[in-house]
């Protein structure tokens, strides 16, 4: 049983078609790494795939995780995060935040999900930075923790939306690294949308590359070498 | 000192308007830092004038004014979500209509129903003179309820707040938790207006959120720091309203802001005494 599932599906924005065709499923424990052109859809398609958005045509299915529940087990790192410029919370407060939907009885957080938050600060080298004020932050040190948050959040599977814009080098390749780590070790699925698919292909399962439509979905062995030469 | 808290409390109306207050100052508080995070501001403001025209007509029909405005209002806070929601970036526009034109309608529910300036102008500048005891029942019951409820959502108030495409993908029930913000905020400013009146009330929402964003580096002391300025606004207020003979709901604005300035000038005082101790260590 795969997790989620594209069947025929397009999405739009306000009755404009932005991509469309979209056949292909998510097992679990897969890397799928999505590329393609800016503004080809890919952010839209992730938000199709968190349930978001629905689909103008066809069917996002959503088998082996939830469609809406509290524990779905899905982790997700935005593309760009603005709404929060002015925010006043700590580092802490944010990556907790990732965990809402295991608060016990709605209300807090026990003791394993805050140890867990110190874990995923860790994992994205913050923990320093702890009690730091988020807006005080710079770019990639927001991004890491907002890592730090999807991996609280994710259970089976997390959605990563350019990971490694705003890292430094050396930060990116722990960042694939750690993704890695995350895929093979943990058993986390993982979708990931990259601009660098060099970087992404060794350790990609599968690729999806959309222009329009679905132009290429398969292992990256069985790739034709023309979509980005 | 003592003397002069014992004279206020002799009088039944400031007892009244003492507890009234200090509970609506407290749910204001701590509404407020998700409205303004969140740009739900105008939610409020509009909220507040949607009142006034629910007891303005609601006096001209002689109907009981609190009951209505307290469904009119809670009825408004759904609609004024979705519309915030829907249309980012026409709602502040809507909104303001929606005000303008409750505004309009409770002044023509006025005129019609001569004879009630008195009580209209209560609504609109807050009368503490006006409070009976259910109010006071009503405040205490409300106030109790908002604040558990507060606490009870506490951390899902935060992530709804932060960031709320995330807590939707992630399976939280955002609408759950925006549409009690918005009751909660709709039973506060119908309780509130009473003492400080619909033209000043959002002030009491949008003021100690403000202040405390300036100085505070985390969610939690932002709520903490809130919950205190709000409260020590109101008290000030109200007392200097009761000595010196002012209007109480603006007494507590101007209040309000001069606590707002002085943060204001502890942060530039702070920022100074950081760049001079650096010079010092070079
Ligand atoms: N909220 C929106 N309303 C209307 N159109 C939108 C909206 N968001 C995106 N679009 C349009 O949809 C198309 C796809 O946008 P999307 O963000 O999915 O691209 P992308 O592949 O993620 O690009 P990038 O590589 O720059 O991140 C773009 O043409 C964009 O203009
Ligand atoms: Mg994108």
């Amino acid at each position: 049983m795969s997790l989620v599932k594209c069947v025929d599906a397009a999405f739009a924005y306000e009755g404009k078609i932005i991509i469309s065709d979209l056949n292909f499923e998510i097992e679990r424990g897969e890397y799928l790494c999505i590329v393609g052109d800016n503004g080809s859809g890919k952010t839209t398609l992730m938000k199709g795939l968190l349930g978001l958005i629905k689909p103008v045509q066809g069917e996002v299915i959503f088998e082996g995780v939830k469609a809406k529940n509290k524990n779905r087990g899905i982790g997700y790192l935005p593309q760009q995060s603005d709404a929060q410029k002015d925010f006043p919370a700590s580092v802490y407060e944010v990556v907790l935040s990732g965990a809402v939907n295991d608060l016990k009885f709605g209300m807090f957080y026990d003791n394993a999900t805050r140890k867990r938050a110190e874990e995923a600060l860790n994992k994205v080298k913050m923990l320093n930075l702890k009690n730091a004020c988020y807006r005080e932050l710079s770019g990639g040190q927001k991004q890491r923790v907002l890592l730090a948050r999807a991996i609280m959040a994710s259970k089976t599977m997390l959605l990563l939306d350019e990971p490694v814009s705003g890292l430094d080098v050396l930060s990116t390749r722990e960042m694939y690294r750690l993704i890695e780590d995350l895929n093979k070790n943990e058993k986390m699925t993982i979708v990931m949308i990259s601009h660098d698919v060099k970087a992404a292909l060794p350790s990609a399962t599968h690729i999806l590359h959309i222009k329009d439509k679905q132009a290429f979905y398969g292992k990256p062995d069985s790739i034709s070498r023309n979509i980005w030469n | 000192m003592t003397i002069c808290f014992q004279e206020i409390f002799q009088y039944t109306f400031m007892q009244r308007a003492i507890i009234v207050g200090l509970f609506v100052s407290l749910c204001s508080a701590l509404l407020g830092v998700p409205l303004v995070l969140k740009q739900y501001s105008m939610i409020g403001d509009g909220l507040s004038h949607v009142g006034f025209g629910a007891l303005a007509v609601a006096t001209a029909l002689n109907l009981t004014p609190l009951p209505v405005a307290i469904v009119v209002v809670t009825v408004s806070a759904f609609i004024l979500l979705r519309i915030s929601e829907k249309a980012k970036v026409k709602a502040d526009s809507l909104i303001a209509l929606i005000s303008t034109v409750s505004l309009a309608i409770g002044v023509v529910a006025v005129s019609m129903s001569s004879g009630m300036n008195m009580d209209i102008n209560n609504y609109l500048f807050g009368s503490i003179l006006a409070l009976d005891k259910t109010d006071v029942y009503l405040a205490v019951v409300l106030g109790i309820v908002v604040i558990f409820t507060f606490f009870f959502l506490y951390h899902q108030v935060f992530s709804v707040t932060f960031d709320e495409s995330f807590a939707k993908a992630t399976g939280a029930n955002v609408t759950v938790v925006n549409l009690i913000i918005s009751i909660a905020t709709a039973l506060t400013i119908v309780i509130g207006m009473r003492i400080v009146g619909t033209l000043l009330m959002t002030s009491m929402i949008i003021f100690p959120a403000l202040t405390s964003m300036r100085l505070c580096k985390s969610f939690k002391n932002v709520i903490i720091c809130s919950s205190i300025v709000s409260l020590c606004g109101f008290l000030s207020g109200i007392l200097i309203s009761f000595f010196f003979d002012t209007p109480t709901g603006a007494s507590i604005v101007l209040v309000n802001l001069a606590i707002f300035i002085s943060f204001y000038l502890i942060k530039a005082v702070m920022i100074r005494i950081r760049l001079v101790k650096y010079k010092e260590n070079k």
